[in-house]
């Protein structure tokens, strides 16, 4: 690995991309990583696309301006893929990781990514089934771990558990959590 | 021996928040405002859980914040606030009052550009507007940073030779709303560094009555204020002193400016702020290709650490300054003005300025880079083209 790995999130306003970015930083500060999360604000509101950035590195962290050439992509909205520029400064040989029902392939024909790795998931029907509730943000981040090993899932399920916890039911947890180990197992690469 | 510390996740405007629970202050009068906001949120949060022995008073706006904040201070009561752009500009006249009265009020300020148009982003527009006012200016790099100079800010401030209010500035957005991990230091511990407050002249100390904000007219207002001067040069003479306290509790060595691999540099560039992280950055690659870069970080923009500028930067061959304000002069921003003033007179190093990222406009390696670019031009041809320069704009 890199001593520093740079992810950028595409999201849209209230879909929790931040929230999800932030867990990855936080489980990773944790294994006694450097890490920034920081989200790029714009005009902020429901259902416009937004992006978040994190960085995790084994040495401490001087960057201060947005991820302009990430290593890791991660689309929460399948819609984004036709409206904004997913791959732009996407390393060549770095990992896209989408929310979608389609195959890797054909997301991979689609954006024109031809050396890198694509993953999907179906991360809304997941969520859906297991939280009743569409927000793929918890189980993308049960396919980013399984797609680039950034953080162990043991140790996300934790930070999960303690950074949201108190705002969510037990049930409403226990959902979450299905949904992550579901998506981790469900993510397939093309 | 290490002090004992945990890191937790926090942005700069959670560290800024931090450091206040730690201080306790006795009063905070504040009002939100973007990006401000998370921390008059979080500080009201532990007032309302407890957790402080604060007494937080709403305000209508930040002209009362600082006026609220001031009648506490001269009270004699350790007292806080905190804003960004257009609240810093409404509690301008208070500003001077705070430190026409030599009132020790420490508060964060959020970076955010003025308006017009309105932006809620980062620059420097605001505390340079603040420029002139007395009060003490200190720059952080990143929310570790904010975190423990807010916590020096209140000792510098409350030195019974100082007495001048401190404003603890930190990046809109860049550093305020960015997660790090924040070394949290016990807070026995800091308690203990801070110690407990001793007001000079308290208001309520009604065995020894005072008077503050009596009509001083051409008999003895310009006494007044060659003493608030004179209490600038002091502070310049004993913040080394204080700081090296606070360098061997936190393990840093925190001083007026930073310089990063300046010592054999050639070319370098005068910043403050989150922009001297990215140029780290830069700088370690350009020493790949044996170009010899430095930078030299100015942390204290108040008192203003002219000799400390001459000394370090006496063998280079060109300096870029970059300033993230405008002040519309024609010649340059603030930071260009005065650190070329520092300049004249004792180095003849050619000096140009930079002006970028105002309204939250990013600057990236590849910008910082082509600064460095132009600079090595000048060292090696002698020849300025542009003193002042805009980087990033569209023309």
């Amino acid at each position: 690995m890199k001593n520093i790995i740079e992810m950028r999130w595409h999201g849209r306003g209230g879909q929790g991309a931040k929230t999800a970015a932030d867990m990855i930083a936080h489980s990773a500060l944790e294994l006694g990583k450097h890490i920034q999360s920081f989200p790029e604000y714009g005009p902020e509101r429901a259902g416009a696309p937004m992006i978040s950035y994190v960085r995790v590195s084994d040495l401490p962290i001087n960057l201060h301006c947005g991820v302009t050439n990430p290593d890791i992509v991660v689309v929460i909205d399948p819609t984004l893929i036709e409206s904004v520029p997913i791959i732009e400064g996407l390393d060549k040989k770095g990992a896209l990781i989408v929310n979608t029902s389609e195959k890797p392939e054909s997301v991979r024909k689609k954006l024109n990514f031809n050396e890198g790795k694509v993953w999907t998931v179906d991360a809304t029907k997941i969520a859906l089934e297991e939280t009743g509730a569409p927000l793929p943000n918890t189980p993308m981040l049960g396919a980013v771990l399984k797609a680039t090993g950034i953080v162990p899932l043991d140790n996300l399920k934790e930070q999960l558990k303690k950074k949201l916890g108190k705002k969510l039911s037990p049930e409403k947890m226990e959902g979450n959590i299905k949904a992550i180990e579901k998506a981790y197992n469900a993510v397939v690469s093309g | 021996m290490e002090n004992k510390y945990k890191i937790i996740p926090l942005t700069g405007d959670q560290a800024a928040a931090e450091a206040m629970r730690q201080i306790n202050p006795d009063i905070v009068a504040a009002y939100p405002i973007t990006p401000q906001t998370e921390i008059v949120m979080t500080f009201a949060q532990f007032v309302a859980d407890g957790i402080v022995d604060t007494e937080m008073i709403q305000v209508e706006s930040e002209h009362s914040a600082m006026s609220t904040t001031l009648g506490a201070c001269a009270a004699g009561v350790r007292a806080m606030t905190a804003t960004s752009s257009q609240g810093l500009a409404l509690m301008w006249e208070v500003l001077y009052i705070a430190s026409g009265y030599r009132l020790p009020i420490v508060m964060p300020v959020v970076n955010r550009a003025l308006s017009g148009p309105i932006n809620i982003h980062c620059d420097h527009s605001d505390t340079m507007g603040a420029r002139d006012s007395g009060w003490l200016h200190i720059y952080c790099e990143n929310a570790q940073e904010v975190y423990e100079m807010t916590i020096a800010a209140i000792k510098i401030a409350e030195h019974p030779e100082i007495l001048l209010p401190v404003m603890v500035c930190q990046d809109g957005f860049i550093t305020s709303h960015a997660t790090e991990g924040v070394k949290i230091f016990d807070d026995a511990d800091i308690k203990k560094l801070i110690g407990e407050y001793k007001p000079k002249y308290p208001l309520l100390d009604i065995k020894n009555p005072v008077s503050y904000g009596p009509l001083d007219l051409q008999d003895y207002y310009f006494e007044h204020k060659r003493q608030q001067s004179e209490a600038v040069k002091i502070a310049k003479e004993k913040i080394p002193g204080i700081l090296s306290e606070f360098n061997k509790f936190f393990g840093k060595d925190y001083g007026y400016i930073e310089t990063y691999r300046l010592e054999d540099a050639e070319i370098a560039i005068i910043a403050m702020s989150s922009t001297c992280g990215t140029a780290r950055s830069v700088i370690d690659e350009l020493h790949k290709n044996n170009i010899k870069a430095g930078m030299l970080k100015i942390r204290f923009f108040r008192p203003f650490p002219a000799e400390e500028i001459v000394n370090a930067c006496r063998n280079l061959r060109a300096i870029a300054v970059l300033d993230r304000a405008e002040s519309f002069s024609n010649q340059g921003g603030p930071l260009f003005a005065e650190v070329r003033a520092a300049l004249y007179n004792n180095v003849s190093i050619p000096v140009v300025n930079y002006i970028y990222g105002l309204g939250g406009r990013d600057i990236y390696t590849e910008d910082i880079k082509s600064i460095f670019s132009e600079v090595k031009e000048i060292a090696s041809t002698g020849k300025v083209k542009n003193l002042v320069n805009y980087q990033g704009v569209r023309e």
